[in-house]
Formats: C-alpha cells, structure tokens, sequence
C-alpha cells in the first residue's frame, strides 16, 4: 500500500509549523486541531502553495518536493485537487464550463472520472446551465467538490468545506464526502475543526497541536488511547468501532451490529442488513464490573473485557481512563475511588458495560 | 463657411494618437499593474507614486522633460538619431510616447485595483486545476477584470483626446504631423474663428459622449462585478 510522506518546516512572524507525517494514501485522512494550529498551512504545503524551504514530499514513489535535489513541483503540475473552504467558483463561467475547467487541461488518458459520473453523483443535474454565482452556498460547494474531482486527482486535498454551510448541507455533503472516499477511491486529507467530522469521516487521524504532530494513526487508536484526554474534550473521549448491521428485532425495536468483538444492541436503525456502521462509545458511558453481574442489569450491553492500559493519575482529578480489550480497543472513564475499590490492573479480566453507543452519523450538532 | 471648409485633419490625427496610445499603455499597464497588485516588494510604493505622478504633475513641467529627453541632444532622442536618423520631438511617436507616460495612472489604477479586488483565491483555484499561470490570466484574470479593462481604455482614449499642454511641448504645432484636436481649437479661437472652434469643439463633445453612453450601457451588461 502507497503512503503519503511530508515533511515540512514552515516559520512565518509568530508561528512555526514543523510537521512529520507518513498516512496511507487510502481512504480519508484527517487533519484535525484549533483553529492556528496550521491544519491550513500544513494544507497549503501538501498542495506547494506554501513552499517550506527544508520540504520533502511524496506520495507513493512520486516526488513532488525534495529540496535536497530541488525538485519541486508548482500546483498546476501536481495531480491534486483542491476544495478551499470556500467554494471559489469562477464567476463568468456556467456549472458545466467551472465543472470541465480542469477537466479539459488534463491529458485524456488520465480521465479517470467523468462530468456524468460527478453530476450523478453530487447531485449537480439542473444546475448546469446556470451561472456559478447563481447558486446556493450548498450548491456552490458541491460543484467545488465536482470541479476538483473532475481533474482525476490521485490526492484530494479539502479545507474544512463544511464551514460555511448549514446543518441541512453540512450532512448531504459529508454523505457526499463518504461516498467519494467509496466510488473514486481517490485518498483525501481533509481538514478539520469539528469533531463530529473526525469521527464520522476519518479513517486516520493527524492531530496537529501549535504547530506540530501531537498524534497520528488509524483513527479508533488514537481515540482509544489513555492520554488523549490532553486533546479531546471530555466529552468526545470514547473508542470508535465500524460495524455491520446484523439483525432487526422489531418486536423491542432494536437493531443488532456485529463489530470484532462481538455484538451490540442499540435502538432501531434504518439502514438495511450488512451495511456499515460507525459508532463511539464514549468512555464515560461504560462502566466497569469485576464479575459478571449476578444481579440482573438494565444495561443492555455487557461485553467481556481485559484490561490493558491504566491512564496516568494526575492529582486534582478524580476520573482516571481504563483502556480495554474487547476484541478491538474500549475506553473507559471511572473515578479514582472505583479503581482502588475494584483493584484493577492490567491482564485483568472485567465486565464493561455499556449505557449508551452513539451513532456517528447522527452526531452533528 | 461650411462644414467642408473646416479642416478635419487634427480630428484623425488626435484619434490616432489616442488609439494607439492606449494600446501601447494596455501593454505596458497590463504587466505593471499586476506586479503592483501581487508583490511584496518595498520597491511598490516608489512605483505606484511615479505611476501617479502625471495626475499631480503640470503638464507643462512633463512636457518640458520629455522634451528634453526625446530632443536631439536628450539620451533617448539621441538613441533614436543613431538609430533612425531623426530625434523624437515633434514627431508622432514622439507624440505617442508624450501622451503613454501622461495617461498612464489613467490606465494602471483601473487595473491595478481591477486585479487587486480579484485576489489570489481564484488563481489559487485556477492552478489547483492544472492551469498554468499564462492560462490562468488569460482564462481567468482577463475576464474577472472586464471592468476594469474598458475603464481603463475609456480613461485612457478620453485623457489623451484632451491633452494640450504635453503635447504642445513635445510636438508643437506641425499640421498633419502633430497638430492634434485639442490645439487646432485654440488656433482658431486665438484668430477669432469661432465657427471652426465650434464645430470641431461640438464634435468631441458629442464624440465624448456617445463613447460614454456606449460605455456605460456595455459595463452594465458585463457579467462580472468585480469591484
């Protein structure tokens, strides 16, 4: 499987973006951190619209920048798209003409992705007549998405596109953004701030933190780790598990979903059998048991568990994360006191169990 | 007296010299108007007043340079004596390149500011989609700044129309030659014929505005409101 290398050192006034970073060039990517962390610039240098003078950049075994052999490409030579945050359609051109603008400029060997295909795809049929500026915030950002697909990028590069849009658009285009990841197979590094995005979107994860990695890797490890507390609010804290939907039980109105680990219980789901299914269960929804529980439990979700990792215990804090092996990593948050009461340590085996199991793709706020 | 009898030559010849004076600015303006809407030289600001200084300047105390310069003895009229045989004044390049430096803020602001409120997000997303820095200005740039453009050529053409003083200095008074518009009105005037003075001051009048009129109801047609 082909990577995605950069290195890159950027000093601007009062900033310093130093940043070392090998992703899978596979699925999505995302870049995520405050706002003036350099998720943006880090962006710009990916595209060589920000050239670090120190730059080393590859993906796969191409070289767009090694400025130890001066090799470095400007953005119109590399096979990238890029979908800014605001869409930047050319005024003076219809939908069709912004649409086919890059599509026209490469070579036709490597059209890989056709003005059907898009059209189909975003949606973008009765628009195409019209005028760029004539458009919906919504629509504008699809035909962005369109137009940049349309130059068969082998990297699609996108920044934060969901800001400025509504709630309504914000889901059809993320919709939009999965199916993209599916049907092109096109890797993305997409740029972020919000949360729910990482966790509905990212199959790894590069959290950038004043300017540097603070952490990387497939996106339900970073997640689960102990010490991610220092990254994620509280209230994301929680493993990430991709499952299928096994089974309806439309007599209690639940629906079952296979995960590596087994399986969970969680209110009825439209989706239909063997379809896929993002969830996090967010660590300060399970809690601990040391036998099974031989009283009877309301919590529907009980799953067997080993402990693997206990998080640091930082004095003024009465919460502490367990790490946990239930055939794929957990995340608990318990109180100090429950540690000491339970004795745990790692190797144990408990019980977890599981209140609540959130559904990614119902969390935007 | 009629319309015959009045002499149309200096009409042609003003028209001439403001035709090619703004092609010869779009030219130069093109290039400099953009490098002082992208650099981040010190030297922009040095550029940008000497753009504007005819705007200040009397047109008397330019002319009274240029005329030095392009003169026989001046370093570019001499240039051309080695070159072509004749000196610069009082001929109709002469004229040309008088009335480019005189006119020139009236096309480089238009422009400059043209390419400036276009920014460099569309270039951004010009090149993200494999156009090259050529393509992009001719695809992109070009027709953002419509506007700006027919600003320009209509400042440009109306400025020179009306030019006296550069003129006068640089090229005096040679009927055919460089006798343009704006003198020939005061020649008549100063032996009182007032007759051919109107009928050569009512044509610009009238010419001056249906350029205007023609402008005006074209720029509101354009697509693009860049401003």
């Amino acid at each position: 499987m082909s990577e995605l290398t950069a290195r890159f050192e950027v000093v601007f006034h009062s900033f310093h973006l130093q940043v070392k970073a090998s992703v899978p060039a596979e699925g999505i990517t995302v870049v995520f951190g405050p706002s003036g962390c350099g998720k943006t610039t880090f962006l710009r240098c990916l595209a060589g619209l920000e050239r670090s003078p120190t730059g080393f950049l590859a993906l796969g075994e191409h070289v767009w920048q090694d400025e130890t052999t001066d090799i470095f490409l400007p953005l119109s030579e590399r096979p990238v798209g890029y979908v800014f945050q605001e869409p930047r359609l050319f005024p003076h051109l219809s939908v069709r003409s912004n649409l086919l603008y890059g599509w026209k400029r490469i070579p036709e060997s490597e059209r890989r992705v056709s003005l059907d295909q898009v059209v189909a795809i975003l949606g973008l049929d009765s628009l195409l007549e019209r005028r760029a500026t004539h458009l919906s915030g919504g629509e504008q950002q699809r035909v962005a998405i369109g137009r940049a697909l349309l130059t068969s990028p082998r990297l699609l590069l996108m920044d934060e596109p969901l800001s400025s849009l509504d709630v309504q658009r914000k889901r059809e285009i993320m919709t939009f953004i999965q199916r993209l990841d599916k049907e092109f197979r096109i890797p993305i590094i997409y740029v972020s701030h919000a949360l729910h995005e990482v966790v509905q979107l990212a199959r790894t994860l590069i959290l950038l933190k004043g300017g540097s990695v603070a952490a990387i890797g497939p996106l339900a490890e970073v997640f689960s780790q102990v010490g991610s507390r220092r990254m994620i609010p509280d209230s994301h804290i929680g493993a990430i598990i991709d499952t299928r939907v096994a089974e309806h039980d439309l007599e209690f109105g639940l629906t079952t979903l296979n995960f590596p680990g087994g399986q969970l219980s969680v209110p009825q789901q439209h989706s239909s059998i063997g379809e896929s299914l993002r969830v996090q269960i967010l660590a300060r929804d399970v809690s601990l048991v040391a036998s099974p529980p031989a009283f009877q439990t309301s919590v529907l979700n009980v799953l067997e568990a080993r402990v693997l990792e206990i998080g640091p215990i930082e004095s003024g804090q009465p919460f502490v994360d367990i790490k946990l092996d239930i055939g794929c990593p957990l995340l608990a948050t318990i109180t100090r006191k429950s540690l000491a009461t339970l004795q745990l340590h790692p190797g144990q085996k408990v019980h977890a169990q599981i209140k609540a199991v959130a559904l990614t793709h119902d969390s935007l706020e | 007296m009629t319309l015959s009898e009045v002499d149309l030559g200096p009409l042609w010849l003003t028209l001439r010299l403001a035709g090619v004076t703004v092609i010869v600015l779009l030219i130069i303006g093109t290039p400099l108007a953009w490098w002082l809407a992208h650099t981040r030289s010190r030297a922009r600001t040095a550029i940008e007043a000497i753009v504007a200084m005819p705007l200040v300047l009397p047109p008397t105390v330019l002319g009274f340079y240029l005329l030095v310069l392009l003169g026989p003895h001046g370093w570019i009229g001499s240039a051309s004596q080695a070159i072509t045989g004749s000196a610069l004044s009082f001929t109709f390049t002469g004229l040309v390149i008088a009335s480019a430096l005189y006119s020139l803020p009236f096309v480089v602001q238009p422009l400059h500011s043209a390419f400036e409120s276009i920014g460099r997000k569309p270039l951004e997303a010009a090149w993200s989609l494999r156009a090259s820095k050529l393509d992009t200005f001719l695809t992109i740039v070009s027709p953002m700044a419509s506007r700006g453009y027919l600003t320009a050529i209509v400042l440009g053409f109306a400025h020179t129309l009306g030019e006296f003083g550069v003129v006068l200095m640089v090229g005096g008074n040679i009927p055919g030659r460089t006798k343009v518009l704006s003198i020939a009105i005061y020649d008549h005037v100063e032996v009182l014929e007032y007759t051919q003075a109107h009928v050569l001051s009512a044509g610009l009048l009238v010419f001056s505005f249906l350029v205007l009129l023609m402008v005006y109801s074209v720029n509101r047609r354009l697509p693009i409101h860049v401003s």
